[in-house]
């Protein structure tokens, strides 16, 4: 036993001397951190889903090319729990002990805003699938963008703006009340961005309250909603949230529509949520229903691998791995500076979600949002938003 | 937690009624209480009371997390109850919310009778009070300890049960906030005193929503614990609380 220890410590010093001697690295590592377990495991299991998909599509066709050779990828998955301070330990572990050349996820506002802070002290390329907190890419004290950290979704003042407009022209409401969780960033951002928009453009914010993670009762708040008799509430919550708050606003005769962002995006929500949800609009990042060639052959591949169908949190990721890949190849290296600075000379990458764009020093793509609805349990699209 | 879980499953399996589903449920959570005393508490009994805090805790943890690794996603609770919405007075209540408090006051009833009443509640108390003596007495120490965990454990599962229909969304962690809540619920109200909890969790509750109903929302934990803190420093042994008195 004592001599087994001793051996595999032998071993393992030999092969980080192995390491520092640049020897040539067996596979490319890549680091997978999401929400696995904890409020959001479907985020979580779609994103891991989507990325597994994408190596299996790589490594079957030999790998990376890298310097003129294929090189097989090695993804190595660490669960956050949807939790921040699990978020910045699995960032942590990845990029110091697992040694991953750039990292994907998290996809919660929550976990990726403290994420990107290790990944930027780090200096290790990290790109969020699907976080829309602008403060996951720009640093809060300085108002810089972070050089390491990007994302592969739109961002939430972008998504507050689409969201605003929807309410006051397609909807033609003027009156919006606003539940969301005080406690959860993304909520948060959506929430105060979609107020100033709103008021900004003429629409009056009859009520504007919140809750904190964990609450299951929202009666309180809603009768004070009902109050304020608004025209849509605006839920900018996480999808295991929206049920219970629609369900108790129906049962308190609330009649006003649901307004959604696009944390609502989970098939989990149309199962849990029932016939309070039916009609209610919300934002999402793309729609399986305006499909190019290159997301329906990812459909079919992924519906053939898992038997669903992707969510937006799956495109995203596979979206983000996909540009992660194309600049890792660009960089020819497994060279965390290298791939940084190939991601900055990427222009463009069309993906399954529409084409992305960063501009010049930016961590923000441009991309265009689409509105859904929610119908008989499906979610049917409505309309395009273009940034 | 639990409750409401093995209510999920039992009524997938066989479409009971409410009443049958709940005490089926409340006799696994019994029996579930009574194993987890005879595992994780008897073995403590000599140790420091701060231990069988942590590892109250632990269990929790470790029921919790098992769960989530088994099954991470939460699913919709089936209606067991068709619940009607009344109109009275500007209040908006439904048959459900109705039912619910009714249950809980036949239960709160029940226990207080029991715990005053009869011979298990008094040795009960008796144990509580005086460890060391009572068993000098004849009372068997460990059967009326673990009668005490089971009866604990019932009534945990009865309210997962009328929790998840009020709450039809079941998850592995949604108990952790409510065992907070009865936890300072109790500790207002005065540890061992089961009227105080009552009265505690009433007060905790009609605080929290008349700070969102008086206030902006965002302060309702804000103002509810700190209310709670100015109670604990004028009656540091809680509202009904007597400062001898221990707990099990």
């Amino acid at each position: 036993m004592k001599f087994s220890l001793l051996l595999a410590s032998t071993l393992a010093v030999l092969a980080l001397v192995g390491c520092s001697k640049k020897s040539a690295e067996p596979a490319v590592r890549i680091g997978l951190n999401v929400e696995l377990t904890g409020e959001l495991p479907s985020v979580g299991a779609s994103s891991k889903n989507a990325v597994e998909l994408h190596v299996a599509q790589i490594n079957a066709a030999g790998g990376l090319m890298l310097g003129g050779k294929r090189v097989p990828i090695e993804l190595v998955i660490g669960d956050n729990g949807a939790k921040a301070d699990q978020a910045a330990a699995t960032t942590q572990r990845l990029i110091s002990q697992e040694n991953v050349l750039v990292m994907i996820g998290p996809n919660a506002s929550s976990c990726a805003i403290p994420a990107s802070e290790i990944a930027e002290s780090l200096k290790t390329p990290m790109i969020s699938p699907w976080s829309t907190n602008p403060k996951t890419t720009v640093d809060a004290q300085t108002g810089k963008h972070k050089a390491y950290v990007l994302r592969g979704c739109f961002t939430d003042l972008f998504q507050a703006g689409v969201l605003a407009k929807f309410t006051l022209k397609d909807l033609e409401a003027k009156r919006a009340a606003v539940l969301f969780d005080v406690a959860s960033e993304a909520p948060n951002g959506q929430a105060n961005l979609y107020k100033e928009t709103f008021t900004k453009l003429g629409g009056v914010i009859t009520a504007f309250e919140t809750y904190t993670t964990g609450d299951r009762d929202f009666s309180a708040q809603l009768t004070k909603i009902r109050a304020s008799n608004p025209d849509v509430i605006f839920l900018p919550v996480y999808y295991t949230d929206v049920p219970l708050i629609t369900q108790q606003a129906r049962q308190l005769g609330i009649t006003a529509r649901f307004v959604g962002s696009d944390a609502w995006s989970s098939p989990e929500i149309v199962k849990l949520g029932g016939a309070a949800l039916e009609g209610a609009y919300f934002c999402n990042h793309y729609s399986t229903q305006i499909a190019t060639p290159a997301a329906k052959k990812f459909m079919d591949d992924y519906q053939a691998k898992y038997g669903q169908a992707p969510d937006d949190i799956a495109a995203l990721s596979y979206d983000s791995i996909g540009f992660m890949m194309k600049a890792i190849e660009a960089a020819g290296v497994t060279d965390r500076q290298a791939v940084r600075a190939a991601l900055a000379s990427i222009p463009s990458y069309e993906g399954v979600t529409g084409v992305m764009r960063f501009a010049e020093g930016s961590g923000d793509p441009v991309k265009s949002a689409v509105i859904l609805q929610i119908k008989d349990g499906q979610f049917i699209w409505v309309a395009n938003a273009a940034p | 937690m639990v409750g409401a879980f093995a209510c999920l499953l039992l009524v997938s399996l066989v479409p009971l009624p409410f009443i049958v589903a709940l005490l089926a449920v409340m006799v696994i959570t019994a029996v579930l209480g009574a194993l987890i005393e005879r595992v994780a508490y008897r073995p403590l009994r000599q140790a420091p009371r701060v231990s069988a805090i942590i590892t109250a805790l632990g269990c929790g943890l470790v029921i919790q997390n098992t769960t989530l690794s088994l099954s991470p996603y939460a699913r919709p609770m089936p209606r067991l109850f068709e619940s009607r919405t009344f109109e009275f007075a500007g209040v908006t209540l439904n048959s459900l919310q109705l039912f619910i408090i009714g249950v809980s006051g036949v239960l709160m009833l029940g226990l207080d009778f029991v715990i005053r009443k009869t011979d298990w509640g008094i040795a009960l108390r008796a144990t509580a009070s005086d460890r060391a003596t009572v068993p000098l007495m004849g009372v068997p120490v460990n059967r009326v300890i673990s009668l005490t965990f089971a009866v604990g454990g019932a009534l945990a599962g009865a309210a997962g049960v009328l929790y998840s229909q009020a709450y039809p969304v079941v998850g592995a962690a949604m108990g952790a906030l409510i065992g907070w809540k009865a936890f300072v619920a109790a500790v207002i109200g005065g540890i061992g005193s089961i009227r105080g909890a009552v009265l505690g969790g009433y007060i905790l509750g009609v605080v929290e929503v008349t700070t969102v109903v008086v206030l902006p929302s965002t302060w309702r934990d804000l103002i509810a614990y700190s209310l709670l803190l100015v109670i604990l420093i004028f009656k540091p042994n809680g509202l009904l609380g007597s400062a001898a008195q221990q707990k099990v």
